[in-house]
């Protein structure tokens, strides 16, 4: 063991060491939002109290100011290889990293007034949000276990921090050191995956990997790999049986967070596992497809019938951001009929839609929480009286969710159904008839909080005067509303073809 | 004109409700008066907009009303082939022009009828983006544009029914809903496998219809996908035995969703069989057709007796739509040209006189602030010209001759004699004794409701009573046209006729050529 490790140093002292080259074009929304969140700590530091007002604004214009380049490559269109393909920036990654900046851009919104009014500490609540997107947009380019694992930390160990920041209340610091315990146990694991597939291959690049083990079939070793790779992205993905952090985590995290774990956090983690899954093994199916058919089942049903008996909306969207999880692995339980394009493009669709009508829930979610102080379902009652607006923005969100027409999700959901139906396959079509069920049980949880909002009257005592709901929710709301409204619509043709470019 | 009716006409039809209501939005609720003429302005022009158009149509004479007229066919869904591919052709003219009728009409009824709990801005939202999702429903030749519009109506209505309707609101919305969702989940299913079965091609009707003919497709796969377009569109219609969440959705509705459920949305589940499922399926629909049969006179005879047992006047209006629907449904089922213009004729008249029936229980409900026949009597007393008006829809919709019902019932039990070929002619003859019978128990249960209600002296209890006068203004200009049409109709009968024949011989195709002249 010593004298490898002396050998390997052996070598990299005989081999100067010179720098690769580096595309800067292709990295330039990383480097955009490293500087931009550089600048807005030093900008923390320089104006301490005076300048806080303006920190959100900041790291809102950062997000913006990244998705330039990111525009500017999706024009160019030419798939950029880093790194000898450890990094690569073509279109797939491209449409991820502008939903990761996008989802950045709301979450940021929808912080504004929750934390300026709350007596948290704000500039630096921000200045992880940066760190945690830029993990993000990081992991949509990284084809390197490597790559991979430092991404994941980069997102996860910000908003390990982030969901404890109520700092005074318990519920908080039960959610953050809960997701801080699973989310390194599940790296433990995750981490122990890829050392054997390292010491299988004795490389760390995915396609490498996958040529490597192509022929190599379904020794128990290469099993286990697979098995605890998919396990670690598992509780990233809050899949069934792994999920059982997110409920609590997400109730007792400030709700801004919980929106960025339920949305962003939870679409890096699909990112990641789909690169390992459809690059690293395209190869051997036969173990990756029916431990995923398991875990997307098992996560759609636990989801959506723990989520009936749910009382508080907070924890309901939880459990029913659980089941949108099982639906969106099932594409991955099919890859090999499909061919790895089409599973990853309903992935994708899937996680664009999921993102704008989870985060216009939410949003609305914090909204009415300015009147009632309370997620339980209950106190929505007679919502209509006095947040029609907001009682209509719901039911759009929830009828989207719950994947009917013309709102975004149900485009959302027919591509996930034509995805395990073309291939007519027994396992395809038994998960789309699981798949199906699901979806009228969830329609039921989401007509419970319709009901409340329009049909129950208000109790006693309600205060009965109009909302009014500051102007940063406003806005995502409104861009929520209207990018739920167009995938279903207008765009879901457009969209489509968006996400057709995966080229792998 | 015609350029823009060509390149526009449909889309601005379809979606100007909506704009309507984007309009709405962004007046304070407050400002009632001003959304009910935003509101009504709205539905006005578009009907004004369907007319010209219509108009336009008319004039294109018979020869092409069998093609599809207006058409815009453009790039919606690139990836599954589904387009934006709307137009009109003779089975949904007429079927606009009812929706297009319709809905101002409601809308002038609500000018002072706002049901509780107010909110006249949401109530009148509501009906506007119901009116685009039904005008949508009826100009898509694309099963997934169909599909989307055909969900769209859905959720209007569900909140109409929770928010302004009655008592039992919560359980009426929530059957409404689960009911349809049900149906539909399974249509979409079958709208899928149809997509796949074909080649994975089209979604658009003409095309999948060209390519199943073509097709060499097994019989039972289109059997079973049949079955699954009819459970969506008979629970939307709906057939015996799904037809249990109509009732409670027609009590419980304020009367302006119930007028427009009547009038309309029940329509869209027989237009779906028209439109979609027998041209489609032909051969299918032979194996199905004795079985649709069936239920229809189930229906007929089930839904007459269930009148009789009503003790609710607006319930006993919703069973008789079970009952009408029942002859629409028998005349869709022979499969027969004729029988399929009596079922496109008995739609528009059932909308026409059950929407004003229900108009009319909506009226005595805000006077007499009950339903309940025993606690009614002397209408004819109290408020006459109403009364009479009672008189003259029972006797419509009982099917008098001279009256629009007729054409609706008549044909239908007539087209049962000979149905197309391939289907028990014996089995069909049977349905249609018991269809005729059926017409005896609606004489007797719509008498016999006119004779509780309108007829004899006034109860005690409403004697006296200051708030149960005759005719408003604006009863009187909801329901003029309505009952205009239903006389207009029932005198000249072959306007609707004509319009839908040649489109409905060439629709039904390979069914015609092999069956009767």
């Amino acid at each position: 063991m010593v004298a490898t490790l002396l050998g390997i140093l052996a070598q990299i002292e005989q081999a100067p060491f010179v720098r690769p080259a580096i595309d800067w074009h292709a990295v330039a929304p990383e480097l955009v939002l490293l500087a931009g969140g550089a600048l807005v700590t030093v900008f923390d530091l320089i104006f301490m109290e005076r300048g806080r007002k303006y920190i959100p604004t900041l790291t809102g214009l950062t997000f913006l100011a990244a998705l330039v380049p990111v525009l500017t490559l999706w024009d160019n269109g030419i798939a950029r290889s880093l790194f000898d393909g450890a990094y690569i920036t073509d279109r797939y990654a491209l449409v991820l990293k502008a939903l990761f900046l996008l989802s950045g851009y709301v979450i940021v919104l929808m912080s504004t007034n929750y934390m300026a009014e709350g007596d948290y500490y704000d500039s630096e609540y921000y200045q992880l949000i940066s760190a945690s997107i830029l993990g993000m947009l990081v992991m949509a380019s990284s084809r390197d276990l490597i790559g991979i694992f430092v991404a994941l930390e980069l997102i996860s160990i910000p908003a390990y921090l982030m969901a404890a920041w109520r700092k005074r209340d318990l519920k908080s610091n039960e959610a953050g050191l809960k997701y801080m315990l699973m989310g390194v146990f599940a790296s433990a694991i995750m981490l122990y995956g890829m050392s054997l597939l390292y010491g299988l291959t004795g490389d760390t690049k995915l396609r490498s990997i996958s040529s490597a083990i192509a022929d190599q079939g379904t020794t128990p070793i290469i099993t286990m790999a697979i098995i605890f790779v998919i396990i670690g992205f598992g509780f990233k993905v809050s899949a069934v049986p792994f999920h059982t952090w997110a409920p609590d985590t997400y109730e007792g995290a400030p709700t801004p967070l919980t929106a960025f774990l339920a949305v962003a956090s939870k679409a890096a983690g699909f990112v990641a596992l789909m690169n390992v899954v459809l690059y690293a093994f395209e190869f051997q199916p036969e173990i990756a497809e029916p431990f995923i058919w398991l875990l997307s089942a098992a996560t759609m049903t636990v989801g959506n019938l723990i989520a009936i008996r749910q009382t508080n909306v907070v924890r309901l969207l939880a459990y029913s951001g659980v089941a949108q999880a099982g639906y969106m692995l099932a594409p991955l339980a099919v890859y090999e009929v499909n061919g790895i394009e089409a599973s990853a493009s309903a992935v994708v669709t899937y996680l664009v839609i999921y993102a704008a009508m989870n985060l216009g829930a939410f949003a609305v979610i914090m909204a009415a929480a300015r009147r009632t102080r309370s997620g339980e379902i209950d106190s929505y009652r007679g919502m209509l009286n006095w947040a029609p607006g907001l009682t209509v923005l719901m039911t759009i969100f929830l009828f989207s969710l719950a994947g009917i027409p013309p709102f975004g999700g149900w485009f959302a959901k027919f591509e996930v159904f034509r995805v395990l139906l073309t291939g007519n396959t027994f396992s395809g079509v038994s998960l789309a008839v699981i798949a199906a069920v699901n979806s009228v049980v969830a329609a039921f949880y989401y007509l419970n909080i319709m009901k409340n909002m329009w049909f129950m009257d208000a109790p006693e005592g309600t205060d009965q005067s109009k909302l009014k709901i500051p102007s940063p929710l406003v806005a995502a709301l409104a861009i929520t509303l209207i990018v739920t409204l167009v995938t279903g619509t207008v765009l879901a043709g457009p969209l489509r073809n968006a996400t057709d470019f995966l080229a792998f | 004109m015609t350029e823009f009716f060509n390149d526009w006409g449909i889309t601005a039809l379809v979606f100007l409700p909506l704009v309507g209501a984007l309009l709405m939005m962004l007046v304070p609720a407050k400002d009632e008066e001003l959304h009910k003429t935003i509101a009504l302005g709205t539905t006005v022009i578009t009907g004004v907009l369907g007319g010209f158009m219509l108009w336009d149509f008319w004039g294109m004479g018979k020869a092409n009303w069998s093609t599809l007229q207006y058409v815009q066919d453009r790039t919606w869904i690139d990836v599954i082939n589904a387009r934006y591919f709307v137009g009109i052709d003779g089975i949904s003219a007429p079927l606009i022009a009812l929706t297009l009728l319709v809905v101002p009409l409601v809308l002038i009824y609500s000018w002072n009828h706002i049901p509780n709990p107010g909110n006249a801005k949401m109530f009148l939202i509501l009906i506007l983006v119901l009116h685009t999702g039904m005008l949508g429903s009826f100009v898509a030749q694309d099963l997934v544009l169909f599909f989307v519009f055909f969900e769209v109506v859905l959720l209007p209505m569900y909140f109409m029914i929770g928010v302004w309707g009655g008592e039992q609101r919560l359980y009426a919305a929530i059957k409404f809903f689960l009911f349809t969702l049900f149906g539909s989940a399974l249509m979409l299913v079958s709208f899928l496998a149809l997509y796949w079965v074909t080649g994975g091609t089209t979604f658009s009707i003409p095309g999948l219809a060209d390519q199943v003919a073509a097709g060499d497709i097994a019989l039972g796969t289109q059997v079973a996908i049949f079955g699954g377009m009819f459970l969506g569109f008979g629970i939307k219609v709906p057939m015996f035995p799904f037809h249990t969440w109509l009732p409670d959705a027609h009590t419980q509705a304020p009367t302006q969703g119930s007028v427009i459920l009547a009038a309309v949305l029940l329509k869209l589940g027989t237009y779906g069989f028209v439109r979609i499922a027998i041209p489609i399926l032909p051969e299918a629909a032979v194996e199905w057709a004795p079985w649709i049969g069936l239920l229809a006179v189930i229906g007929i005879i089930y839904g007459a007796l269930g009148c009789l047992a009503q003790t609710d006047m607006k319930r006993l209006i919703a069973f008789s739509s079970v009952a009408h629907m029942g002859y629409v449904m028998l005349g869709i089922a022979t499969l027969t040209p004729f029988g399929i213009n009596a079922a496109i004729f008995g739609m528009v008249a059932h909308g026409l006189i059950t929407g004003m029936l229900f108009f009319i229980a909506g009226s005595v409900k805000d006077r007499f602030h009950t339903l309940e026949i025993k606690r009614l009597g002397g209408l004819l007393v109290q408020a006459p010209k109403m009364g009479w008006i009672l008189g003259f829809c029972t006797m419509a919709s009982l099917g008098l001759p001279g009256l629009a019902g007729f054409w609706g019932e008549f044909p239908a039990i007539l087209a049962a004699y000979s149905p197309a070929e391939g289907i028990s002619t014996t089995l069909f003859r049977v349905y249609m004794v018991i269809a005729a019978l059926g017409t005896v128990l609606a004489a007797g249960y719509l008498l016999w409701l006119l004779q509780r209600t309108a007829f004899g002296t006034p109860s005690e209890e409403f004697a006296d009573d200051p708030e149960i006068v005759d005719m408003h203004a604006s009863e009187w200009i909801a329901w003029l046209p309505l009952l205009v049409l239903i006389v207009f109709f029932g005198f000249l009968p072959g306007i609707i006729f004509d319009l839908t024949d040649g489109t409905v011989v060439d629709r039904l195709g390979s069914l015609v050529a092999e069956g009767s002249p």
